[in-house]
């Protein structure tokens, strides 16, 4: 059996406030195979972004990773001093965030930002990286690149920029990318071209993607599974058609439903009353049960793992007899 | 059921985005203008919801600030329920007519003062519109809209910081819905709105249209929503409307090369197994757009026609669209 090339186990990540602790994000696991896409979604405040945080080693503080444990093929990496965890972002694993005016500097141009990237991370020279450069961005689908490489971010359009961000991620050849709401700041004709992009490039190269959002249509057409996030844990993770067609965990199946499709004109979207909870009053028991319409006795005191309920497909509910206490 | 309760003709805006007079003079710029909306008609019918879709930049919002009051257009007219919008309407006509309509913007934390309690916010219509009402009947008046929206009266003791999102988008609904109103605008409701609370509140709307015969003129620019709550739909593409029609006609038959790439580039959910087509180009800007057909440069079905002449709709049983290929029958 392959070897996953990124490994995340039971981490927990919390930030000490003055008003107690809060568990952004409790006993997470799971792999990420080489090559796979692996959908993350869930709801603003899910703590899927900062799942992606925590293994780029980017938790603000006072924010910890409190347990757990991730490992970058045969190495852990959660617990390495900064300047080691340094050459490990942006050469091993790659970075994209949502907004790509904030992830590139408006004052350089386009060439020194790849350029230094680049060199940062390869032993090349000066016009090596260049060539390379213009390479990537030809690749991430930039007309006339050996051009445009000399514009500054703001001659770029949002689509165009997002592709250059795209290109500064995988410019080390890394073997995870970890991308976080790549098309959420992007009108849906753009949207879709970006994630082409994004799946065919990683593909040839062979990068895995973490794919981070809250939109499930994304997560549909690029990811191999997805995971479900709610309140911090794991509520489902499986492949990606079976958990759209089929949803085990009441929270994934409300969330299918609550998204209007466009094949079917229902009078009513399924309607999952209240809120998630906030940090600070996740209930007892399952953190789903005040919301859930198959709710019984044993989840308002017992909290369940995410454990296998078939093969390939795990999910933290007490409806399946495999599921364990957490 | 097909009366006109909101007719919009040839409205068109323009702004003013030029350098400052200074930077004119000695660079030599003349005046530069934005065309956000131009040459928009359509008409809402009683107790309908029409959806205006686009992407960024595509004037939707725009046209609802012109709809409501909140910008003057520069050039066409709304008329509201047989009476003209036209500039000048003040005082005691312009206090009815305003009354019958409303508004809900995107983002409820901007447009909740942050510093009033909910009862305040929600009965301020209530004091500009309903003088005569005393404040014990405000005030029942008030908790009231709470229950209808979903929340409980005592909630109106507190700030709208000590909401969720959603409950921000409910509380907004409610101080729309006070001075019973017949027509609301919609912007982006639920854009800014996580899905499970996006779907809480779409089947609150439709409730609320189906209890108090509302009109709805709402913007969007995710299909799927619209999709959900539309009866008749208007896609806009740089300021001027690509395609109008009934929402099941659209949907199934797609008429303009525009719409067709919208529908398109819709993420498959279903799974279908449908293949998204590549979409090429972005939106121009609209400082600058393209002469002839403003979709001309990312349409496949572009000619030299579409290039040099601005297409007008053309109506084709439910739908109309605005495109030369479509009228000549080249698609």
């Amino acid at each position: 059996m392959t070897q996953p090339v990124l490994s995340v186990r039971n981490l927990t990540v919390e930030f000490p406030t003055r008003h107690g602790l809060l568990t952004a994000v409790q006993d997470i696991s799971f792999d990420i195979m080489p090559g796979e896409v692996l959908g993350v979604v869930g709801e603003s405040g899910a703590g899927k972004s900062m799942t992606g945080a925590a293994i780029i080693g980017l938790i603000d503080p006072p924010g910890r990773i409190a347990k757990g444990e991730i490992w970058l093929g045969d190495r852990r990496i959660d617990n390495l001093p900064p300047a080691e965890m340094r050459k490990i972002r942006g050469r091993r694993i790659g970075m994209i965030f949502q907004d790509p005016l904030t992830s590139l500097n408006p004052l350089y141009r386009i060439s020194r930002q790849l350029i230094e990237t680049i060199r940062t991370h390869l032993p090349l020279s000066q016009s090596e990286a260049r060539t390379r450069a213009i390479k990537l961005l030809d690749d991430v689908g930039i007309p006339d690149a050996a051009r445009r490489i000399d514009d500054y971010p703001h001659q770029f359009s949002g689509g165009m920029r997002q592709r250059v961000v795209i290109a500064l991620a995988l410019c080390a050849d890394p073997e995870v990318v970890i991308a976080d709401e790549p098309t959420t700041a992007l009108d849906v004709s753009v949207q879709a071209q970006i994630i082409d992009v994004m799946k065919e490039i990683c593909a040839r190269r062979g990068a895995a993607i973490m794919l981070v959002t809250h939109d499930m249509g994304v997560i549909a057409e690029t990811a191999d599974r997805v995971a479900v996030m709610y309140a911090g844990r794991l509520a489902e993770l499986g492949p990606v058609a079976a958990v759209i067609k089929d949803a085990r965990h009441p929270y994934s199946q409300g969330l299918m439903g609550a998204i209007p499709k466009l094949g079917e004109n229902l009078d009513r979207l399924v309607h999952i009353p209240g809120a998630m909870p906030r940090l600070n009053a996740i209930p007892q028991g399952c953190a789903f049960n005040p919301r859930c319409p198959q709710v019984f006795e044993k989840c308002r005191t017992h909290r369940p793992a995410a454990s296998e309920i078939e093969p390939g497909r795990r999910a933290a509910c007490w409806l399946y007899p495999e599921v364990t206490e957490a | 059921m097909s009366d006109t309760l909101l007719d919009v003709r040839h409205l068109s805006r323009r702004f003013d985005v030029s350098a400052p007079w200074l930077n004119r003079k000695l660079e030599g710029l003349d005046k530069t203008y934005v065309n956000a909306v131009k040459d928009v008609s359509f008409t809402v019918a009683k107790g309908q919801t029409f959806a205006l879709v686009g992407e960024s930049g595509s004037g939707k919002s725009t046209i609802a600030r012109l709809i409501v009051g909140l910008l003057e257009p520069t050039e066409g007219e709304i008329v509201f329920d047989g009476t003209s919008l036209a500039r000048g309407l003040k005082g005691a006509e312009a206090r009815r007519l305003r009354r019958r309509f409303q508004m809900i913007f995107q983002d409820p934390l901007a447009s909740l003062n942050p510093r009033w309690r909910v009862t305040d916010i929600i009965a301020e219509p209530l004091r500009v519109f309903e003088r005569s009402m005393n404040d014990r009947a405000r005030r029942l008046r008030v908790g009231e809209l709470l229950t209808l929206v979903g929340l409980s009266p005592e909630d109106g003791l507190k700030f709208p910081h000590q909401f969720s999102g959603g409950q921000r988008q409910r509380i907004a609904i409610a101080r729309a819905l006070a001075a019973n109103p017949e027509f609301i605008v919609c912007d982006e409701p639920t854009s800014a709105l996580d899905v499970s609370v996006q779907a809480q509140i779409l089947n609150l709307m439709k409730d609320l249209q189906d209890e108090f015969g509302l009109t709805y003129v709402f913007i969007s620019h995710n299909l799927q929503v619209v999709r959900h709550m539309a009866t008749e739909i208007g896609v806009l593409y740089l300021g001027r409307l690509a395609e109008v029609g009934e929402a099941e006609a659209l949907f199934a038959t797609p008429q303009h090369p525009y719409t067709r790439m919208l529908l398109d580039a819709v993420p498959d959910i279903e799974m279908t197994g449908r293949r998204r087509k590549q979409v090429e180009g972005e939106i121009p800007s609209p400082i600058d757009p393209p002469p002839g057909c403003p979709f001309h440069p990312r349409c496949p079905f572009a000619n030299d026609r579409c290039r040099t002449e601005v297409p007008g709709l053309t109506r084709r049983g439910a739908q109309a669209a605005a495109c030369h290929a479509v009228e000549e029958g080249r698609i």
